[in-house]
């Protein structure tokens, strides 16, 4: 018994030895993941934000036709470092909508004509409740929506050039 | 001379910032009118993480989002829903990390256990120890 428990401290200590070593190897990821994936698009009817392109409802992306849904906003510095490679999805055919989270109008305009306008619709989410009922903890964030109304992926932060091919694929995967 | 003007410059940069123009939500920083339904809702975002800033509670936290969320709180308690409701929501879309009270599951099981073995084994260390007192005295 007693030459047991003379290993006990010893085996104790490989164990913690072992957790934080495991620890120290495996990448550390601080991203919130939204529980949403691979579930039902929660029910929304946002009022458009801009006068020249209409508003955003969930009943939008069950018409068969697999789509982006990125959530933005206008005072959001890595949403404009995004947008280039938002027109590059838009000229491959991608339909992309948007949700602008707590935003103005005003604000929202002047960024599409800074930086061009890659949405079809842009929802008005003045008080986060789409980007709360969708689990994004901030913004960029894009959502690939199947054609049925199911959010098959989660792209947190910015749409990077080389996160563009992934994002055809996942796209491309959720229409066949 | 330059240095001088470009300090002057400074004066009168608008900075940029990466935050909503907006004000928060009016049930963001305002008590309900309620303080049975008050005090509910602000025990239950003492144990709500703020996404944003991850080290805190929605209670603690100046993030907007923290407003969002705790106006989103107030707004849900005010309609009558409970708050383990409110709770079960919430973690349907950020995963039980969004809540401080850690449910029970087979991953916090020792998170629980461990006080009680650490206990038991406090005790016992304890008991040896007293038993070799006694002998030692006698």
């Amino acid at each position: 018994m007693k030459r047991v428990l003379l290993w006990v401290p010893l085996g104790a200590f490989a164990l913690l030895f072992a957790v934080v070593a495991s620890g120290l190897f495996r990448p550390s990821d601080h991203l919130v993941h939204s529980q949403m994936v691979g579930k039902a698009l929660p029910q929304f009817t946002l009022p458009k934000m801009v006068p020249d392109a209409p508003g955003l409802a969930s009943t939008t992306f069950t018409d068969g036709k697999p789509r982006l849904l990125n959530v933005f906003a206008s005072w959001c510095i890595p949403c404009m470092a995004e947008s280039p490679n938002l027109m590059a999805l838009k000229q491959h055919g991608v339909e992309i909508d948007a949700v602008a989270v707590r935003d103005t109008p005003r604000n929202v305009e002047d960024f599409l004509k800074r930086f061009g306008n890659p949405y079809a619709r842009i929802g008005d989410d003045r008080q986060s409740a789409v980007q709360l009922a969708l689990g994004s903890s901030g913004v960029p964030e894009t959502y690939v929506i199947d054609g049925h109304g199911r959010i098959v992926e989660q792209h947190i932060g910015d749409v990077r050039a080389e996160d563009v091919p992934a994002l055809l694929a996942a796209l491309k995967k959720a229409g066949g | 001379m330059k240095r001088a003007a470009a300090l002057a410059l400074l004066v009168v940069a608008a900075p940029a910032v990466a935050d909503t123009p907006l004000p928060p939500a009016a049930l963001a920083d305002t008590q309900l009118p309620d303080p049975h339904q008050e005090a509910e809702a602000r025990a239950l975002m003492e144990t709500l993480r703020c996404v944003v800033c991850q080290g805190q509670s929605i209670a603690q936290s100046d993030a907007d989002m923290a407003g969002q969320m705790r106006a989103m709180v107030r707004q849900r308690i005010a309609a009558g829903e409970k708050p383990r409701e409110i709770r079960k929501w919430l973690i349907d879309r950020y995963g039980d990390y969004v809540s401080y009270d850690p449910p029970w599951s087979a991953v916090t099981a020792p998170l629980w256990l461990m006080p009680l073995a650490l206990l038991i084994i406090g005790a016992w260390i304890a008991r040896a120890s007293f038993k070799r007192r006694k002998r030692g005295q006698g």
